[in-house]
């Protein structure tokens, strides 16, 4: 019997069931994607190449969740922390690539001098 | 049962069942709240230990030099010790897992937290933590600081990966204490306690609750990365094969930074209860304070480049973090002004722990104040591993902190064990300990801005600030065991506690003194503004204050008077 | 003191089954919070290394095989489906299918590792480890790789997939591929944990299943145990077009 998992002053859980249809859906359309992904990582996308393997990998990962994790008839809350557990690393990652960005050209000029140096050095 | 605002003569809590595995196997919230109350206390003394270790070696340094550089390797062990014990086991678990888990349920009027077993875990992992810790104390102990940077970390002799596997331990047990806490306060809130209805603790262990979870996971896999460093030389932080050494600070700052928020905000909430129930006037500017514990959680992801200024960070990352760091001090802020707005004319009780609370104001004033200078890139440059730092994190962990985590201990006492523990004796060790923690850590930032580096074995120049930093720690030293020493004499010579001494509005006091084993005798206890003081009246020494208007139902509270 | 019929199935210190049920679901979407958090830091370090040494990478991803990879994430994703069949078959009683499908999401599980192990085998035999690895040929200097390498690893002397021979590329590049091979290992490695927790969870899920614990009136622990493996399936279908199709 399926339901929403809408508040029931019954104290009794009420969830909705997904159907094996679905779920076979599901899957196969992930299927697809994991061959177009592979496809797509065999051809030369101009610059696009991880814009595009994000972009279908993020497609497969919402069927994921939306349907086998059923956060589509689930409470709005539970995919909030999930986006926001996403948002964090996203926010990690910006931080920390900035900064590698900024300083990692001097780093490798430095270690480029010190190479030279020890040439020196040695010669 | 025996209806009576005190339980001590009848079953509680405490004695409902008997022997070690009732206790070590227990599921109950507040068995496992006093089980980490206690042994956190141990770890804060073993971390004391070892700040005494450091003060005394730093007293004189004259003779220090002539003993060799064995003794002062010893040094680094002393430092490191006393900084992951007291970061890792005392103060991250401190309020949350031992006032929190005692507190929170009975706050909600619930029967326990949302997992009691899970509970169980989180307390059974700080054990095998501090077993970890134990191993490396017995072999050898580790000297990279607690901050484990590499490349020391990864090349150096001693135990670090002992220490890093029960780091990653008791990094779980904090995160499990934080998802129990967050399931807890959204889903076993009682009828009508909305969350703008909540206590502030409340709020407070909840924004901790946020950044326990979303920060401690990345400390764990970064030690780990140490681990697989040191152990399978990965390579990841190594120059020499490609790697690099600044990433490691910039994943430990990552969790490390909120990690500090994690530490004052449970203590801020407590302080939030201490200034209502002492002042019997409900707490100024409940939304901003509850807003801003959100607020203080949020913003201190975005902030950890400040521990990294000198560090290799590029100049662009630099200027962002100093930026983003002026505004975390702004939620904090409005929490100390509103807790002296609520003093304001209120009818001030100078109870123990409202005593803590008022020291808080002016060791936290100093230490959020301080830490504006290390903020600032200009003087941080000159400021950064010198004694200012250290004297300012002091202000904040130890002084704001821990002190708040004391002021809830008598706070709460009397609903633990039944007993009271406010006297002459409980407020001098409160003076001792703030005169003691002055003379201690206020010569440092002298010592700091006059150029003595930290985690230095040997100086010079400095040994006036150091020796008044020394004795100082003495004074300390002698309050802390005041403290410890009045707190286990109540245990047995305490006036018997009533189940509201202090005349607070929460539910926590709603219920007798030490509590039955399912915290109520009623079934909901009823819910209202938690800071409405008006809603208890004084009854006397015995009866402590009791509400106006109770419960038809409820057994413990005697016939009400005729108006 | 007062007592009301406590539910059945229902913990002491819950009011009803919607309540349990609604805080296990919680309990279990804040600790896949932290499981994210857990793996960020290892993609932090492949995107701040794969964005500074893009060629590094993209040569590297010549020694992974595209087919093992593909194949994994089909067996992840059908393990994915036969344990969220598994969760419908909890709730509508349907003991015989829950138990079959339990047991083919467990299999599939040993099959990842499987094939994994038969990735890392390959890598070893070839020296395709993190530079600070006694086997390994990612190093800058000849001279500290294993002699034994030197002249067995194919990599070392040919290259794949028509890619460089390793020991013609430049000293820096070797060593910076030594990184790529320190976060390769480190990535899938911590996945491969992952797996092997949830081989304990379903098999613990499979045991209570043959008692017959489960049904519409109690089935939170297949939901929430499903939800954990569809984490482990999420996190390989990022490392997969990451790790394994780097052009």
């Amino acid at each position: 019997m399926a339901h929403d998992a809408h508040g029931h002053d019954d104290g009794e859980v009420h969830v909705h069931v997904l159907s094996v249809g679905l779920l076979a859906k599901v899957f196969g359309a992930l299927v697809v994607l994991t061959g177009l992904t592979v496809l797509t990582g065999t051809q030369d996308l101009h610059g696009f190449d991880l814009a595009v393997a994000l972009l279908i990998a993020t497609t497969k990962a919402s069927l994921v969740c939306l349907f086998f994790m059923h956060l589509k008839y689930d409470k709005p809350f539970h995919g909030m922390i999930f986006l926001f557990s996403v948002m964090f690393v996203g926010l990690f990652l910006a931080f920390v690539s900035l900064d590698k960005g900024q300083y990692e050209g001097d780093a490798r000029e430095r270690v480029a001098d010190q190479r030279l140096e020890a040439e020196q050095a040695d010669g | 049962m025996t209806p009576s605002t005190n339980a001590l003569g009848g079953t509680n809590y405490l004695n409902a069942t008997r022997g070690f595995m009732s206790w070590f196997w227990t599921i109950d919230h507040k068995r496992l709240g006093v089980m980490y109350m206690w042994s956190v206390i141990a770890a804060f003394a073993l971390g004391g230990f070892y700040a005494l270790m450091i003060r005394m070696h730093l007293w004189d340094p004259t003779d220090n030099a002539a003993k060799g550089p064995e003794y002062l390797d010893k040094y680094n062990i002393y430092l490191t010790i006393h900084g992951a014990v007291m970061v890792f086991l005392v103060i991250i678990p401190s309020v949350p897992a031992a006032l929190g888990n005692f507190v929170l349920p009975m706050m909600l009027g619930a029967k326990d937290v949302a997992f009691p077993r899970l509970n169980r875990f989180s307390y059974h992992l700080w054990l095998v933590g501090f077993l970890f810790f134990a191993g490396v104390l017995l072999k050898g102990g580790v000297d990279t600081g607690w901050t484990f940077y590499p490349p020391y970390s990864t090349t150096t002799g001693t135990e670090v990966v002992l220490a890093l596997f029960g780091v990653f331990i008791l990094g779980f047990s904090s995160i499990f204490t934080g998802l129990n806490f967050i399931v807890t306060i959204h889903k076993m809130r009682p009828p009508g306690m909305t969350w703008f209805r909540m206590p502030l603790f409340l709020w407070a262990i909840y924004a901790t609750a946020v950044i326990q979870i979303l920060a401690t996971p990345v400390i764990g896999i970064s030690v780990m990365l140490i681990v697989v460093e040191k152990a399978f030389q990965f390579g990841i932080f190594t120059p020499e094969l490609g790697g690099d050494p600044v990433f490691f600070q910039h994943l430990f700052w990552f969790y490390s930074h909120p990690a500090v928020y994690i530490m004052i905000l449970p203590g801020m909430g407590v302080l939030s209860e201490l200034f209502a129930t002492f002042s019997r006037k409900p707490i100024f500017g409940y939304k901003s304070i509850a807003l801003s514990s959100i607020a203080i959680a949020l913003f201190s992801f975005i902030v950890w480049g400040h521990h990294m200024f000198v560090s290799g960070q590029s100049q662009l990352m630099s200027v962002i973090f100093s930026v983003l760091t002026f505004s975390v001090a702004v939620p904090s802020a409005i929490k100390v002004f509103n807790w002296i707005a609520t003093m304001y004319k209120g009818s001030i009780s100078f109870a123990t722990p409202m005593l803590y609370a008022m020291s808080i104001i002016w060791l936290f004033g100093i230490g959020g104040l301080t830490g504006l200078f290390l903020a600032t890139l200009g003087t941080d440059v000159v400021l950064h591993d010198t004694y200012f730092v250290v004297a300012h994190f002091h202000f904040v962990m130890v002084g704001s902190a821990v002190f708040a985590f004391i002021g809830g201990i008598f706070y709460w006492w009397p609903k633990m064990f039944g007993r009271m523990a406010d006297n002459k004796m409980t407020r001098l060790a409160v003076l001792l300990n703030f005169i003691g923690f002055n003379m201690t850590f206020l010569p440092q930032f002298v010592g700091g801005t006059q150029g003595m580096p930290r985690r230095y074995a040997a100086y010079d120049g400095f040994e006036t600030v150091n020796m008044w930093s020394s004795i100082g720690a003495l004074v300390l030293l002698g309050g802390l065991l005041l403290t410890l020493g009045t707190l286990i004499w109540s245990l047995f010579r305490g006036p018997k506690a009533p189940s509201n001494p202090w005349g607070a509005a929460t539910l926590e006091w709603m219920t007798p003194s030490p509590p039955p084993e399912h915290n109520f005798h009623i079934d909901a206890p009823q819910v209202s503004d938690p800071y409405d003081m008006d809603l208890v009246e004084w009854r006397g020494e015995e009866e402590g204050f009791l509400p106006k208007n109770p419960r038809a139902d409820d057994p413990c509270v005697p016939d009400v008077k005729p108006a | 003191m007062s007592h009301h019929d406590h539910p059945e199935g229902v913990a002491h210190h819950f009011e009803s089954a919607a309540q349990q049920f609604d805080s296990g679901k919680l309990g279990i979407w804040t600790f896949l919070l932290t499981e994210v958090m857990f793996f960020s830091a290892l993609f932090v370090a492949y995107t701040i290394y794969r964005g500074n040494y893009p060629e590094v990478f993209q040569y590297a991803s010549n020694y992974l095989d595209t087919n093992l990879g593909a194949t994994n994430t089909v067996v992840l994703l059908f393990s994915s489906f036969t344990v969220a069949w598994g969760v419908r078959n909890a709730q509508l009683g349907q003991q015989g299918l829950l138990k079959m499908n339990l047991v083919i999401t467990i299999l599939c599980a040993f099959a990842f590792m499987g094939i994994k192990y038969v990735e890392y085998s390959h890598k070893y035999h070839e020296g395709l480890l993190w530079g600070g690895a006694a086997h390994s040929i990612m190093k800058a200097d000849p001279a500290d790789i294993d002699p034994h390498m030197l002249e067995h690893s194919h990599a070392w002397n040919v290259g794949d997939h028509g890619a460089t021979a390793v020991k013609d590329l430049d000293p820096e590049f070797r060593q910076k591929l030594g990184v790529f091979f320190a976060v390769y290992f480190c990535l899938t490695g911590l996945h491969g944990v992952h797996v092997l927790v949830g081989i304990i969870v379903l098999a613990w899920l499979l045991w209570q299943a043959m008692q017959g614990k489960f049904g519409p009136k109690n089935f939170g622990r297949v939901d929430f145990g499903a939800l954990y493996w569809h984490i482990v399936d999420l996190v390989w279908i990022f490392l997969f077009p990451l790790l394994y199709l780097i052009r």
